[in-house]
């Protein structure tokens, strides 16, 4: 075999640096912008998001478009779905589109509202309790546990029988007086979690002082928790306004909700299946929506599924 | 020569109950001092107490027992000014470089941080600063600007030296800095602080569990066992002439590279159980374990005595 | 571990109290009482008697004193407004029973169902069968149960005329019913597991037991399933509160007789010791499962050392 000669001039010697050795090939990017890029690669949540924005456009502007209004009433009762009357009428003869988008303000409303309102109020409890420690936060996590042993609902249905006027602000009130109370054990409990952080320990030897500390290493560390939080929990109060609704004590009359809308379609279901069907559907593809939003909000936000 | 050591322990007690009854002795009566431009390295088992007794020297957890003097001050009577100077002056290296950095702030930042608290630079002097930091760790300017997750182990280890170094102190707590690095970098980590070290003075003490690599940087060892020290000397002097079973037992298992030199040795082998730190034993800790054990190490604690040269050991057969 | 036992259930009964409390009172805030359909075109003086019958026109507190009193010398809430002569205590038990049944079972249903789909998605990710479960999953989750109980009324019964639309004695009436109450646990659960299974299937000792040689059945049994129900558990508890709104709607959809319809038609007609007795049974329920999941996890998770923290 004839052996290659390889003189060394044919080998030009690059260099190593030290530095160089482990030097990593990635751009830079920071947390949310890095966490916004793996949401838009997850088509369905994007589809979700995509959604939920049609549906609220729909809820400010459909009952423009179609030209009645959701009281008007007629004499074209129970008639279905036609170029007319794009979702129908109702007994009333009024105007299905029109009604199901107006329900949609007053569901999604309390939907959103709610869930913000709660987790806002939920947060700060589980901070103040988790820093206070000591008895204080013993206290304050006794009272949390009393208010979560009673299911939900009975509370919210006592205190709807109290409530005399049937707008959104009594319903959001007897919604959220109970509802901040999942959060605020969740907030605590991260906010225990990251105060044995070494992080915090290392800022803490530096000097910071606490103040410093809680804002600008827990709380960016606890937001996207809590955001994903607040996404699933849209959901849930979209369904409890339109639980309540339907049972007869949420939203009354001349106001309306997808709830009831769906109550009051359900004596016709056999007859005029589609006066249920419109509402039924908002909610399920309202709900639906943002859990799979939620879904892909948390994937997003896990830093252990980066790649 | 300094007229007394940087920082001096005395007694130092950590105990932290568990419940009415049970309490873990972590450090259990511990006392060395250190002086500028020295390394104390403190070595011993996992669980031996040796990250609690740096933790407490700095005040993340605040000591049972014990003193600690920082200049000759005792620091438990220090009012805020005078505790916000020893926080400057007393900094610590972190054993996990995964877990010390806050993942969503930017590492300049992270090395600003410090220094906001103690120094009030316009914001174009604590760039020059972090970008001077950077350098000296051995990092260019461009991982000004990036965060903690794009960074390998040894790089952010760096960082947390150059956060340390970033509010000049004067004593550095380094907890076993080196133990998630790998060997090629553990060099270098070390040669980096053995480097600032002789340009700033500081005042080391190297928490490991590496024995090899305590050696080369410290000035004096102390060898902890279940909560207290059990021998301290010299570097050169307790490798070369072990003293108390323990070390000789610990020492006897650093592997030489030279394979004809290892299978010549003889090693020591450690029988018994390791007795657990929440029910110590009456009398010597070691002594379940120890092969030269009598009567009266069962049964009084063996204090630590000066044995010539300021070699200090803890038995009772010495 | 008994001693943690005692204080919980003291604990219960704490609850319990204020509860009871907190709604006796508000109750009587409501607007209307149970009297006033009744009583609107008697007399005056048949009115004043109705109401002192009922002991209605004494204070509030003083009421719920006597409330207390009868709990505990006689075991008893009283008698119900709306249905003279029926004691709330027998209402209660009588109609717990059918929808305690169906409770029961769509629970049990859904939990073991939905653990099952969990695992089954997990192992097979992103394969068929996942995605499927997947979408079932997503789907109990959030269609809200009446509507699905109203489509499902529609199509089984109307369209196909397989199963009765309502009414109560066979076990054909029960199939319906069920079926709706179960599909929210059975999501939720195929969701919790199915995450719950990921985590755990990467960690190193499964990889260790699969390098042993077991087989792969017995590392499901023996590894995965216990470490990975945990998450489950936790939120059994809650679920029941779930089941126990479901089955208000789904008993008056599909005229079950059972306690949650009971409970909100006494709701409307302000029938106050129906109220008030319902309102405790549900509570004690609830904590009482907190309970008993609260112990199992317990008994699962050696990790837990209840009463033995620091």
């Amino acid at each position: 075999m004839n052996q290659t000669n390889l003189s060394d001039d044919l080998f030009i010697i690059e260099g190593c640096s030290a530095a160089e050795g482990d030097k990593i090939g990635r751009p830079q990017t920071t947390y949310w912008k890095d966490a916004w890029r793996r949401l838009r690669q997850n088509r369905l949540a994007l589809l979700a998001l995509v959604l939920l924005i049609v549906i609220i456009f729909f809820t400010i502007f459909g009952p423009s478009i179609c030209g009645y209004s959701f009281e008007q009433m007629s004499s074209d009762m129970n008639k279905a779905p036609s170029a007319k009357h794009w979702f129908g009428t109702d007994s009333l003869g009024r105007d299905l589109f029109a009604r199901v988008w107006i329900g949609g303000r007053v569901s999604v409303i309390i939907g959103v509202v709610g869930a913000v309102i709660t987790t806002i109020v939920g947060a700060i409890y589980g901070s103040i309790s988790a820093f206070a420690g000591g008895k204080v936060d013993s206290v304050m996590m006794r009272i949390v546990e009393i208010i979560s042993s009673i299911p939900y609902l009975i509370v919210i249905i006592l205190l709807s029988l109290m409530i005399n006027d049937s707008g959104i602000t009594s319903i959001l009130l007897a919604l959220c007086l109970v509802g901040w109370c999942p959060t605020a054990r969740l907030v605590r409990g991260q906010i225990l979690q990251l105060a044995s952080a070494e992080y915090v320990t290392a800022a803490r030897v530096l000097g910071v002082s606490s103040w410093k500390i809680i804002t600008r290493h827990m709380i960016p560390n606890t937001m996207s928790v809590i955001i994903v939080n607040l996404t699933f929990r849209i959901p849930g109060y979209i369904f409890s306004e339109s639980f309540l609704s339907y049972v007869g004590l949420g939203i009354k009359t001349p106001n309306t909700s997808w709830g009831m809308l769906a109550s009051a379609a359900q004596q016709n279901m056999f007859f005029y299946p589609y006066q249920m069907l419109f509402p039924a559907l908002m909610i399920g593809l309202t709900m639906l929506s943002f859990t799979v939003f939620g879904d892909g909000l948390r994937d997003a936000l896990d830093p252990k599924l980066r790649r | 020569m300094e007229s007394q050591p940087l920082i001096q322990v005395q007694d130092l007690k950590q105990y932290f109950p568990l419940s009415r009854s049970r309490v873990v002795k972590a450090v259990d009566g511990v006392s060395f001092s250190i002086s500028r431009g020295e390394t104390f390295g403190l070595v011993g088992e996992s669980g031996c107490g040796k990250s609690t007794t740096g933790r407490s020297i700095l005040g993340i957890t605040r000591p049972t027992a014990g003193k600690i003097l920082y200049d000759g001050a005792d620091i438990s009577a220090f009012n805020r000014a005078e505790r916000l100077r020893f926080k400057k002056n007393a900094q610590m290296i972190f054993q996990d470089p995964y877990a010390c950095l806050d993942p969503r702030m930017t590492i300049s930042s992270i090395i600003k941080e410090g220094m906001e608290v103690h120094f009030h630079y316009s914001k174009k002097e604590a760039d020059e600063k972090v970008r001077e930091l950077l350098s000296q760790v051995g990092l260019t300017e461009d991982y000004a600007s990036r965060f903690p997750h794009e960074l390998s182990g040894g790089q952010r280890q760096r960082i947390g030296i150059a956060r340390a170094l970033a509010v000049e102190p004067e004593f550095i707590v380094c907890d076993e800095p080196i133990a998630a690095l790998d060997v090629s970098i553990q060099a270098q980590v070390v040669n980096l602080l053995m480097k600032v070290q002789e340009e700033k003075r500081h005042a080391y003490l190297f928490i490991s569990h590496d024995l090899s690599m305590v050696r080369h940087i410290s000035n004096s060892i102390g060898v902890m066992y279940l909560g207290s020290l059990v021998e301290m000397a010299e570097s050169s002097e307790i490798y070369a002439h072990p003293l108390h079973p323990y070390t000789k037992a610990l020492f006897s298992a650093i592997p030489k590279p030279d394979p004809d030199q290892n299978w010549a040795k003889k090693r020591m082998k450690l029988e018994g159980e390791v007795p657990s730190p929440i029910n110590t034993p009456e009398g010597c800790k070691f002594c379940a374990r120890c092969p030269y054990a009598k009567d009266i190490c069962r049964q009084q604690t063996p204090q630590l005595k000066d044995l010539g040269g300021k070699h200090m050991a803890a038995c009772h057969i010495l | 571990m008994a001693k943690y036992i005692v204080k919980r259930v003291l604990y219960m009964f704490f609850v319990l109290l204020i509860v009871t409390t907190i709604t006796y009172f508000l109750m009587h805030n409501i607007p209307g009482d149970p009297l006033t359909a009744l009583v609107m075109r008697l007399p005056e003086q048949t009115k004043a008697n109705y109401y002192a019958k009922y002991g209605l026109d004494k204070p509030v507190w003083e009421q719920f004193l006597l409330f207390l009193k009868g709990i505990f010398t006689e075991g008893t809430m009283g008698e119900s407004i709306r249905y003279p002569g029926r004691m709330v205590t027998n209402m209660i038990r009588r109609y717990s029973a059918s929808s305690g049944l169906i409770g029961g079972i769509a629970i049990g249903a859904g939990f073991l169902i939905g653990t099952m789909f969990g695992v089954i998605s997990a192992l097979k990710k992103d394969k068929l069968p996942d995605k499927i479960l997947s979408l079932i999953a997503i789907f109990g989750v959030s269609i809200p149960v009446f509507v699905v109980a109203s489509v499902l009324q529609f199509v089984l019964t109307a369209t196909f005329p397989i199963l009765p639309t309502m009414g109560w004695g066979e076990p054909k009436h029960t199939v319906l019913p069920i079926l709706c109450m179960s599909l929210s646990p059975l999501a939720t659960y195929t969701r919790y597991m199915r995450s719950s299974v990921l985590d755990v299937v990467n960690q190193d000792y499964i990889t260790m037991a699969e390098a042993k040689g077991m087989s792969f059945g017995m590392i499901v049994r023996r590894h995965i399933l216990r470490n990975s129900i945990l998450p489950s558990l936790t939120i059994l508890g809650p679920n029941i509160a779930d089941v126990f709104t479901g089955s208000f709607i789904i008993e008056s959809i599909f005229s079950i007789p059972g306690l949650g319809s009971y409970y909100m038609t006494s709701v409307t007609d302000r029938d106050f010791p129906m109220i008030i007795g319902c309102t405790i049974f549900y509570t004690a329920i609830y904590i009482l499962s907190l309970l008993i999941v609260d112990i199992l996890y317990v008994l699962i998770d050696p990790r837990i050392r209840l009463g033995n923290r620091e």
